[in-house]
């Protein structure tokens, strides 16, 4: 998979994309911890935008803002160019904004079509029955296009990879009319292989003219698929920068914490020196 | 990839994620996955060793009788089994059935009411008892097993507190020569015959409500949301499934039911110990997981419960038409209620293996 970093390069060179969110110096408090603070981003049509950060570094906050679940307090957002604040996920899903967390997806013995058509489903007839056929027939469809392959859709989704689950989560949110969509962690529980799964999907969705916001904690994850990297660090943005001015070395380094870093490293030095003794 | 060949093509063609490792099922599994097989197996077999054993069992005349014994605990097991794939459980289930058949009974003879206005008044009761149990389970976020086993002590006192303070004893007066008795009895406790066959009113009820839930548990949407809110109800609420709605509906589904059941009782027998029912909240539950609930919730069968149902009726009888000392049957309950699991989930895990 040389090639793979030449792939996924962004698309979007040929002429400008279609902006759909943007956040104009977001804040959030609890209380009186401000959990985030002027934070700038925006979600372009057929584009990554990658949001990295450690634990406690806003990540959870800003995606709540985004899906709906808390609303900011500071800043704007706008959404399709129209101001929003968005009170529940129902107001964030109507806007087009869906978003997938990591365990909170699929009910698990339930069939893989029918997790599909969870809350959509098909009905025909007087009697309004579900249309199981048609619903499985279209499952496929999707999901075939959006390139997964699975066999049987009579499955419980519970004997199905983490990963194909992560797919089939995200594919139902195309499905179902989704303009933008909040990737929570997708591949933080994911063993390499599956995250492969998930990250090339990341790039078909991207390539179906999402907007995409990828969260995760792995530089090298989202160096693969992002355009655009966003870096948060204590409710803040550490650094912001398109795919072109910024080497994964750099984004490693930033992530890892920089002088942070350099300054374990000394003390973890000067303890196996003191260890040796 | 073990040829050399295929090397030259590009990666993209073999990372579309194609899982080949998974063959496509045959029939035969497909029907080993259904929830409901382990309690058809279970009673094919309980039917023929019976048959062998006992010779009234064989006697077409019974077929009748162990009928109305599945259909007395089938109209309760299958909204119960219902309830647990939704997730929770009833334990107010059994005295709820006496609930109503006491109201009926109670307001009819205390008021001097017209029975049917009796009989409604009672259906109202057993809604609003399924209402609180779905309201108070939503509110509080208690576990169903804790709210329902408060219901189920409450109910149990409200019983016998009202009966003795009405009628001055535990059972509820006869009303059989009270005005519309002899119509409520036409349609909650008529009696007929196919050939032999004595064909009691509980009998055809069961069967529609067996029929009814079963259409709407694999083909209705609601029983989509059914499954999902048993299975994982915060995955079902962020798609838009109302979680607290379907657990109403369950609940108040349980109420109806059990003022089928009461009305059978009181139109059958013209009076109703208040005593009744304690304990048969379990056997509602024994025949759902016998018939392939999951006591986590997110997977059954309407059918499997009836079926369950059927077992048990077919065990109750044939230790009697065996001869055998019946004050063992609750031990052969335990040991079958372990063995039906036991065997539910060694049918599922070969299923899924294959």
């Amino acid at each position: 998979m040389s090639t793979a970093t030449e792939d996924t390069m962004p698309t979007h060179e040929s002429g400008p994309t279609t902006e759909i969110v943007r956040l104009v110096d977001v804040g959030k408090a609890y209380g009186n911890v401000t959990a985030l603070r002027e934070v700038n981003l925006s979600v372009r049509q057929g584009e990554v935008t990658c949001v990295l950060g450690d634990n406690g570094a806003g990540k959870s906050t800003l995606i709540k803002i985004m899906s709906g679940l808390h609303d900011y307090d500071a800043g704007q957002m706008y959404v399709n160019g129209e101001l929003s604040h968005f009170s529940s996920p129902r107001e964030a899903l109507g806007a087009g904004i869906a978003t997938v967390y990591q365990d909170l997806a699929l009910a698990p013995l339930m069939s893989v079509w029918r997790n599909f058509f969870l809350g959509n489903e098909i009905r025909r007839g007087p009697l309004r029955l579900l249309d199981n056929k048609r619903m499985e027939q279209v499952t496929g469809e999707e999901l075939t296009r959006m390139g997964i392959s699975i066999p049987d859709l009579d499955r419980p989704v519970a004997s199905l990879s983490g990963g194909q689950r992560q797919c089939i989560a995200i594919a139902r949110a195309i499905h179902f009319g989704a303009k933008v969509i909040i990737l929570d962690e997708p591949t933080a529980a994911l063993g390499v292989k599956q995250s492969g799964v998930v990250l090339k999907y990341i790039v078909r969705a991207r390539d179906a003219g999402l907007g995409v916001v990828f969260i995760t904690h792995n530089p090298h994850h989202a160096y693969l698929v992002g355009n655009h990297f966003v870096v948060l660090k204590l409710g803040r943005i550490a650094l912001d920068e398109e795919r072109e001015d910024l080497t994964l070395d750099q984004l490693t380094a930033e992530m890892a914490g920089g002088d942070e870093l350099a300054e374990l490293s000394h003390e973890i030095r000067q303890m196996d020196a003191a260890a040796d003794r | 990839m073990s040829t050399v060949s295929t090397s030259s093509t590009p990666p993209a063609a073999s990372s579309a994620a194609v899982e080949d490792r998974v063959a496509p099922r045959t029939g035969a599994v497909k029907l080993l996955r259904l929830p409901e097989i382990g309690a058809l197996l279970g009673a094919v077999a309980v039917c023929v060793f019976f048959l062998i054993v006992a010779s009234a069992f064989r006697n077409v005349d019974n077929v009748g009788t162990i009928l109305y014994g599945a259909a007395t605990i089938g109209i309760m097991a299958v909204p119960v089994a219902l309830l647990m794939v939704g997730g929770e459980f009833d334990l107010s289930a059994g005295v709820a059935v006496t609930s109503s058949g006491l109201a009926a009974s109670l307001l009819a003879w205390y008021f001097n009411f017209h029975v049917w206005f009796a009989v409604l008044l009672a259906l109202v009761v057993s809604l609003l008892i399924g209402l609180f149990n779905g309201v108070m389970l939503n509110r509080t976020g208690l576990p169903s097993f804790l709210v329902t086993l408060g219901t189920f002590f409450i109910l149990q006192g409200v019983n016998l507190g009202m009966t003795k303070v009405v009628t001055g004893n535990v059972a509820s007066n006869n009303i059989s020569d009270m005005q519309g008795f002899d119509s409520a009895k036409n349609v909650f406790a008529w009696e007929t015959s196919i050939g032999s066959v004595a064909i009691k009113a509980p009998i055809v009820y069961w069967l529609v409500i067996t029929v009814i839930a079963a259409v709407v548990l694999r083909k209705s949407r609601f029983g989509n949301w059914i499954y999902a809110v048993g299975g994982d109800s915060d995955a079902a609420r962020a798609v838009g499934v109302p979680v607290r709605g379907v657990r109403v509906v369950l609940y108040l589904f349980v109420g109806f039911c059990a003022w089928l059941a009461g009305m059978h009782l009181l139109f059958e027998f013209n009076t109703v110990q208040s005593g009744d029912g304690v304990g048969n909240e379990f056997i509602f539950i024994i025949a759902a997981v016998v018939g392939g609930c999951l006591l986590t919730g997110g997977y059954g069968s309407a059918i499997g419960a009836s079926l369950g149902a059927l077992i048990f009726a077919m065990t109750q009888l044939g230790i009697n038409y065996a001869g055998w000392n019946p004050d063992w049957f609750k031990t052969f309950l335990g040991v079958m209620l372990v063995l039906a699991t036991l065997v539910n989930v060694w049918v599922k895990k070969k299923a899924d293996a294959r």
